[in-house]
């Protein structure tokens, strides 16, 4: 058996991948955020909701969380649609901000003084699963019309539309799902952590799911995987040098994007397709 | 097939395409044709639904297509090149061709995940069979697995034709298809567009060598500063006197 501490560590690990990918989804497709935090906190608050005073078993919750932030998702990636870079940033921090602050002041959920009592029902195993669920999704995705489409949108927006491809679709949907995946990420963070507040999901966590893709690689859900392997055991790791390793740790990040834009794994090679009779 | 009627494009003060008639008949190979910046990509644009028009109205195939979003005009069949090249760099050829698929394919998130991993989907075979048969047209078979950055600028416009043919239109667009080429590249390229007349697809192109045009069009309809100054079979376009006062003229 493991100890308490390491499988704490893991779920933490499973959970950051989560919402790791939740991004990786929408960068994929060009569109960067600023603001997966919101989503996340959208997803917390429903599974918690819903499992805490209504006793809704925790697998249907975390589906609901999903589908509540994707709608929110959509919703958000309407204005997204129009622009793009560090406007888009701006917009989805807005967005985080906006969410943070409606839970800060949302007395019906505790307001300031935050939820608890919320059932420890996120298990190492049930967030196993997730990661793997997804990881098959994104493998799946990946060779397929609809993944093709999205990197097309990724490499030249225009081209891609000349091409026959609905920007608004592909971009709603990489913008929706991705959201709805930060909500699973955070119906499963609120069921581990048994306490939230609005704190949890400001803009040092959207801040964080945006490092870790980063540091891993933009160009692919690899990337994303190891960048959250790297930004939740790298802490753990330097815990020997005490209060020094967050400053170690920005440090690393500086270094990397002058020496390693890319992220650790570096940019993506194209990829072959095989030949059919 | 394709009639621009009156149609003119202003950015700001400057007009740059003036009240334009065109009608491309089909099955013919026209030739748009004009100095630098007499509004031969502005006119590719407009078509293509890259940009709306200010004024006119361009009508294809019955419909008014005036305003439509290019991804709708492309599934309509109106299918184009860049002459700035905007390849999907990063991608292999194959992948470039696979992408021009995508408005006569079907399947989304669904029909992605429920696959066999390990297998190519049915309708993943059938888009990878086509992708090969369109890079054998163009000659590029033998480099389908290299990234389309790694190509060389003839090889890139080949690849954007081949990208272009994939939507399956019926009416392409080719925007100087032979800028940058030598002769010999030149005498290739008219070849692979006549071979694409044969295949039943309309071809309107633009060109500012009006030598280049000669031996391939149809029809040349002459450009200057966003107007319409000549139009007819190349013999006659190339004896037009306002053609050779304005443009030839110029340009020798």
């Amino acid at each position: 058996m493991i100890d308490q501490y390491t499988e704490s560590v893991l779920v933490f690990l499973g959970i950051n991948i989560v919402l790791a990918l939740s991004l990786a989804l929408p960068v994929s497709a060009g569109l960067l955020s600023l603001g997966q935090g919101g989503f996340m906190a959208i997803g917390a608050y429903t599974a918690a909701i819903l499992t805490t005073w209504y006793g809704v078993p925790f697998p249907a919750a975390v589906g609901v969380s999903a589908v509540t932030a994707g709608l929110c998702g959509v919703a958000v990636g309407f204005p997204a649609l129009r622009i793009r870079g560090v406007y888009l940033l701006i917009l989805t921090m807005g967005f985080g901000e906006i969410v943070r602050i409606f839970f800060l002041n949302f007395e019906p959920t505790g307001a300031a003084s935050g939820f608890g009592g919320i059932p420890q029902a996120t298990t190492l195993g049930g967030v196993g699963v997730t990661v793997l669920v997804l990881l098959a999704f994104f493998a799946q995705l990946r060779d397929s019309r609809i993944g093709r489409a999205i990197e097309a949108v990724r490499e030249d927006e225009l081209a891609a539309e000349v091409m026959g491809i609905d920007l608004t679709r592909v971009k709603l949907a990489a913008f929706g799902i991705g959201a709805a995946i930060a909500g699973v990420g955070g119906a499963l963070y609120a069921h581990h952590a048994s306490f939230i507040d609005s704190a949890q999901f400001g803009f040092h966590r959207s801040g964080e799911i945006f490092i870790i893709v980063l540091f891993g690689g933009m160009g692919s859900f690899r990337g994303a995987v190891i960048g959250a392997v790297a930004v939740t055991l790298l802490p753990e790791i330097l815990r020997v040098i005490q209060e020094w390793r967050m400053t170690f740790f920005g440090t690393l990040l500086v270094a990397m994007m002058i020496w390693r834009p890319w992220g650790l794994i570096g940019k993506p090679r194209p990829r072959l397709v095989p030949r059919v009779g | 097939m394709l009639a621009l009627e009156r149609v003119t494009k202003e950015f700001g003060g400057f007009t740059a395409v003036a009240d334009v008639d065109l009608r491309v008949e089909p099955g013919t190979i026209h030739a748009v044709i004009g100095p630098n910046g007499a509004g031969k990509t502005t006119l590719f644009n407009l078509i293509s639904g890259v940009l709306p028009p200010t004024a006119g109205r361009l009508v294809f195939d019955g419909d008014d297509i005036t305003g439509w979003r290019p991804d709708r005009i492309t599934a309509r069949g109106v299918a184009r090149t860049f002459q700035t090249l905007r390849l999907f760099r990063s991608m292999t050829s194959i992948e470039n061709v696979m992408i021009g698929t995508h408005c006569r394919s079907t399947g989304g998130f669904v029909a992605a995940t429920a696959r066999l991993p390990w297998r190519v989907g049915r309708g993943d075979r059938e888009t990878i069979r086509r992708a090969d048969e369109l890079l054998d047209l163009v000659g590029l078979g033998g480099k389908r697995d290299t990234a389309a950055d790694e190509l060389t600028l003839v090889e890139q416009r080949r690849l954007e034709v081949a990208r272009a043919l994939a939507t399956g239109p019926r009416l392409l667009l080719l925007d100087e298809p032979a800028a940058g080429m030598t002769p010999t590249e030149i005498k290739d390229a008219n070849r692979l567009i006549q071979r694409i007349r044969q295949r039943g697809i309309t071809v309107l192109l633009t060109e500012h060598h009006m030598s280049v045009v000669m031996e391939v069009s149809d029809r040349i309809t002459v450009l200057n500063y966003g107007r319409k100054i000549a139009e007819g079979a190349p013999e006659t376009v190339r004896r037009d006197p306002e053609v050779l006062a304005a443009y030839l003229g110029a340009d020798t």
